[in-house]
């Protein structure tokens, strides 16, 4: 068990968005011997949860979101060189495909999405902007996605995430691969329409339902 | 300052709830009271119906136009909606709008050349969003140029150099701002106009952020607003602001609102 107020200290280090502390934090722990995997687990994971609540909860704020999200990437960066090829902390979680649809340019948003998304441990691979469908179920294929995040920003490009289900649909592919859409425009009612298996309302909500499907507590 | 009143759009619940039910008197009260509190254009939006989008677009016009008698400011990236809507619109609509999207551009070119409706230039390509204020300038660069090419006159021209957030990139509003400056300086006669609460997402007090954000616009030569009118707060603001950038004559606008108690927010 890693020292109680260590743990204490990793949560409040992204809250605060302190990340020189929290890169101190890490390196101290490496230097005196201690398993990364374990902080990570027990420290940084829990840290970026409640970091997400208090967002979700309008406590903290999108800038501070996007920082803590930094401090992880930065954090995870460290570990995995610690390990040096060891186990890599990010794969047990699911595997993530994301893109904003065809015809839209919008990615202010999905970047977003894209580093909570990594900063709670998932491999995401971010298609980037106005992706084809094909492309986008292509892609999935290649990495063995668990999950297609789509992000549509305008009424006129939300119509592609129902092309995406309909072409899972007919490629059977729809139980192999659960989707999440998201987007200004988007609602819960058009994701149960085009037959979505989540809604994600912003980037916290997201992870929440990823979780979910993933069987991840 | 033209100011377009946004709130008749169906993306917001009580607008969308009034087409689908052909309610005339909602969508009417609320045309009547932006235009009360100073619109000079009513901004209809039916983007979310989906195959709808033209039938419901004409609806709204011909039922804001019932009761006012100012132009509406058509808000469709659908050239075949705006059409239908055009078919019914009385006076000079705006059209909102056209952006340098290849599909878009394609489509509202023609709708517009020659005309003398009002038009919005969104600075947006198929490259994406722009984020300085050079990307806004070759996207309006590109844009005014080729809409003056199809005789539509400067002054009819609304440049709108696109809001993002600054929660997620400190410079995003200084670039924006940046981009007015220059759209004005470069192209003579030119307007300029914005939705841009954008710039607060992210952050707690948007409102606040929102009226400060239009005070340094104005001060750098904005002219035009697409805004929620019946916001008072941000009202005063604009007009207190247009006085100070040295818009106002004898500053008998500003006069003028604090006898009408417009300022007493």
């Amino acid at each position: 068990m890693i020292d109680k107020s260590i743990i204490e200290e990793t949560a409040e280090v992204l809250i605060k968005v302190n990340k020189v502390r929290a890169i101190e934090i890490v390196k101290n722990f490496i230097n005196e011997g201690g398993n990364p995997l374990d902080l990570m687990e027990e420290g940084f994971i829990p840290g970026i949860n409640a970091t997400g609540d208090l967002f979700g909860r309008g406590k903290l704020f999108l800038p501070e979101l996007i920082q803590a999200a930094d401090i992880m990437k930065e954090v995870t960066d460290i570990i995995n060189e610690a390990l040096a090829g060891g186990s890599d902390i990010k794969k047990e979680r699911g595997t993530i495909v994301v893109a904003t649809v065809q015809g839209d340019v919008h990615d202010i948003g999905k970047c977003i999405v894209v580093s909570l998304m990594k900063a709670n441990g998932f491999t995401v691979h971010d298609l980037g902007r106005d992706v084809a469908t094909d492309k986008i179920i292509e892609s999935a294929l290649a990495v063995n996605a668990d999950i297609i995040g789509t992000c549509a920003l305008l009424t006129t490009t939300m119509p592609r995430q129902k092309d995406l289900e309909d072409a899972l649909k007919s490629e059977g592919l729809k139980d192999r691969i659960k989707t999440v859409v998201g987007g200004a425009p988007v609602t819960p009612r058009w994701a149960s329409r085009i037959g979505a298996d989540g809604y994600a309302k912003n980037a916290q909500d997201g992870i929440v339902k990823i979780k979910e499907f993933l069987g991840i507590e | 300052m033209i100011i377009v009143g946004e709130l008749i759009n169906a993306s917001r619940k009580d607008i969308s709830a009034a087409i689908e039910s052909q309610d005339r008197g909602v969508i009417q009260e609320i045309a009547q009271s932006q235009i009360e509190a100073g619109a000079h254009y009513i901004d209809v939006n039916a983007g979310v119906f989906v195959g709808k989008e033209p039938k419901y677009l004409k609806w709204l016009v011909e039922t804001v136009q019932s009761v006012v008698d100012g132009p509406c400011c058509i808000d469709s990236p659908d050239p075949n909606a705006i059409e239908t809507a055009l078919a019914v619109h009385k006076g000079t609509a705006m059209i909102n709008s056209i952006s340098l999207e290849k599909d878009r551009y394609d489509t509202l070119l023609p709708l517009v050349a020659g005309t003398d409706l009002k038009v919005v230039a969104l600075c947006m390509s198929d490259e994406g969003m722009p984020e300085t204020t050079d990307d806004r300038m070759r996207i309006a660069d590109k844009l005014v140029n080729g809409l003056l090419q199809k005789n539509v006159s400067i002054e009819n021209i609304y440049v709108d150099p696109l809001v993002q957030p600054v929660s997620t990139n400190k410079m995003f509003g200084v670039e924006f701002l940046n981009a007015i400056e220059q759209i004005v300086t470069t192209f003579k006669g030119i307007h300029t106009v914005c939705g841009l609460s954008n710039i607060s997402f992210g952050l707690p007090n948007r409102p606040f952020l929102n009226q400060t954000f239009m005070s340094m616009a104005i001060a750098k030569g904005l002219d035009g607003a697409i805004i929620n009118p019946l916001d008072k707060k941000m009202m005063a603001n604009i007009i207190a602001a247009t006085a100070l950038a040295g818009k106002d004559d004898f500053c008998m606008q500003y006069l003028q609102a604090f006898r009408d108690n417009r300022l007493d927010v």
